[in-house]
């Protein structure tokens, strides 16, 4: 099916989790971004990741749906859901958005547990595996340029205006709620997308992959590459799904490692490790 | 004919009525000023007009249309364009997109332009960019257009704010102590400023403490005390205006009375 030559091809094989992993990573380091870019603090992307691998594994299991048709409808539950807490968490910002995404995701591993379709504790299993490597790399790249090319509009400059002062943004005329709830929205549809993705290069998924701790990982992406660019959070991506892969023997050190990341990044590179700052004009 | 229309115009904060039942008219065209001893409420009479403050009562008209329930954001689009008594600009970003930001509302290219590229988003970018130097020119701030706002001095700050209020063209333009902090010779430079933003057709609406600086450019002075409008007129009747001597100016430099 692929002319990729046998020696990649093996390679790939051997270390195909880690493949689809950097792959998914870095669309959530993307979904991550779309928040960060805006100056809001969401933790909600891995309970929208979540929501995204569930409604996939449902489509495909259940309701026997081919993979191109799951793949575009199961984000949609993630944004549901962003609307649905978009409205009042809009109101909140900063601190309080954060505890409020967090509280979605608590909720939704409870959700996952208890309910008997969604395979309580054990998780959803047999998912096919028809998520093509090239597929996620190929969505991952037409995301970064989006991302490459909104940054680079009116779009990008009201998102960097808004954080920098929200009080001059709307002095400016920027409909600052309605940028809020878009990027809520993108970022909910692309962890969506990154779940989808997910469950379906790894044929089983489980309550507790997306509860608090993926949540932390994600935003150390952002933390660790910046969000100068939306190259940076993705390198962040990469780099810490690598790492770990180098440390293999201490693969209970996980979480400490993100830990420390988080804590190094805000002490030393407060802009991350590409602080490099992309041009906010086309022309 | 009137430009801005303020009636019965309240502001409460627990224990302080900031502004209270203002009316004020100002006529399109010119340059009005508001001055007022310290906490007189003028800055909350301009975070009022621009709606970052909503009213406790009272109302708001820009050209005849209510505004009073309008947010921040979609009075701006209506052309009403601020400065801020301390500073805001957007500080990581450069001089050139600070001011590229204040035209924010003026451009309409459709996400799926931005997204695919199309000429008529670049040829819609490139008429932004001429026209936010344009705005820098107007401030003397072309030659600093790539460079991050934040290390801009003070005065060339205050410059920018109003160079990004400009890019946008706006009908009302709110100065918000913009002399606070400059020095004689930047004073001066600002007055003519004000002087072409005004031949350009845009109503400058200012809040000032020197008050030599406002009578010599004001075509009209609207006094506040205490949130209470206590005199409108000329700067002339203003510095004849018993009241208005009492609360702000103070007794006339000693000699024989007028
Ligand atoms: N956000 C606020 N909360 C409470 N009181 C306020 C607030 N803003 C202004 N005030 C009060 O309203 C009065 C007018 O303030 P302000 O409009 O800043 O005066 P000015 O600009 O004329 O110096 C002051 O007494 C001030 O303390
Ligand atoms: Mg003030």
């Amino acid at each position: 099916m692929s002319a990729v030559p046998p020696w990649l091809d093996d390679l790939l094989w051997t270390y195909r989790n880690v493949v689809v992993s950097l792959g998914v990573n870095g669309l959530l380091a993307l979904s991550m971004y779309a928040v960060l870019a805006a100056g809001q603090l969401s933790l909600g992307q891995a309970a929208f990741m979540g929501l995204g691998a569930y409604a996939s594994a449902l489509l495909t299991l259940r309701a026997g749906l081919p993979f191109w048709a799951v793949l575009p409808l199961s984000p949609l539950v993630p944004v549901g859901f962003a609307l649905l807490v978009g409205g009042p968490t809009l109101r909140l910002s900063g601190i309080y958005l954060a505890i409020a995404t967090i509280g979605l995701g608590e909720v939704l591993r409870a959700v996952y547990l208890n309910l008997d379709v969604l395979g309580g504790a054990l998780g959803l299993s047999g998912i096919p595996e028809s998520a093509p490597l090239w597929l996620i790399f190929a969505l991952l790249a037409v995301a970064l340029l989006a991302f490459w090319r909104l940054g680079r509009s009116r779009i990008g400059r009201a998102m960097e205006a808004m954080r920098e002062d929200e009080t001059a943004a709307l002095a400016m005329g920027i409909n600052v709620r309605r940028y809020r709830l878009a990027t809520l929205l993108a970022s909910a549809a692309l962890a969506g997308l990154a779940g989808a993705l997910s469950a379906h290069a790894t044929d089983f998924i489980g309550p507790n992959d997306y509860g608090f701790e993926p949540a932390v990982a994600i935003l150390s992406f952002a933390l660790l590459g910046g969000v100068g660019s939306p190259l940076a959070p993705v390198l962040g991506a990469f780099l810490l799904t690598l790492l770990p892969e180098a440390l293999r023997g201490f693969a209970d050190l996980r979480l400490v490692l993100n830990g420390v990341v988080i804590v190094l990044a805000v002490l030393f590179l407060p802009r991350g490790l590409l602080a490099w700052r992309m041009r906010r004009r086309a022309a | 004919m009137t430009l801005l229309a303020l009636r019965g115009l309240s502001r409460h904060y627990a224990g302080v009525i900031a502004v209270d039942r203002v009316d004020l008219e100002v006529p399109a065209r010119g340059v009005h000023a508001v001055i007022g001893p310290n906490g007189a409420g003028k800055t909350t009479l301009f975070n009022l007009i621009s709606g970052l403050v909503a009213p406790s009562g009272g109302t708001i008209a820009l050209d005849g249309a209510d505004v009073t329930r309008l947010p921040a954001d979609a009075r701006a689009r209506l052309g009403i364009a601020r400065t801020f008594q301390n500073i805001r600009l957007f500080g990581a970003m450069t001089v050139l997109e600070n001011a590229l930001a204040g035209l924010h509302a003026r451009l309409s290219a459709s996400f799926g332009a931005i997204l695919l590229g199309l000429p008529r988003f670049r040829r819609e970018e490139r008429n932004a960019v001429a026209r936010a130097r344009e705005a820098l020119a107007l401030v003397g701030l072309e030659r600093r257009a790539e460079e991050r706002a934040a290390v801009l001095s003070y005065g060339e700050a205050r410059r920018l704010e109003i160079a990004r209020a400009m890019a946008g063209a706006p009908r009302l333009l709110l100065l918000d102590e913009p002399a606070a902090g400059l020095n004689p010779a930047e004073t001066v430079t600002l007055a003519s400023l004000i002087r072409v933003i005004v031949e350009a057709g845009t109503t400058v609406l200012l809040v000032e403490h020197d008050v030599k600086f406002v009578m010599g450019l004001s075509d009209s002075v609207c006094v506040l005390n205490f949130g209470r409008r206590i005199f409108h007129g000329t700067p002339a009747d203003a510095r004849a205006d018993p009241e208005v001597i009492a609360a702000y100016l103070g007794p006339p430099p000693a000699g024989p009375a007028a």
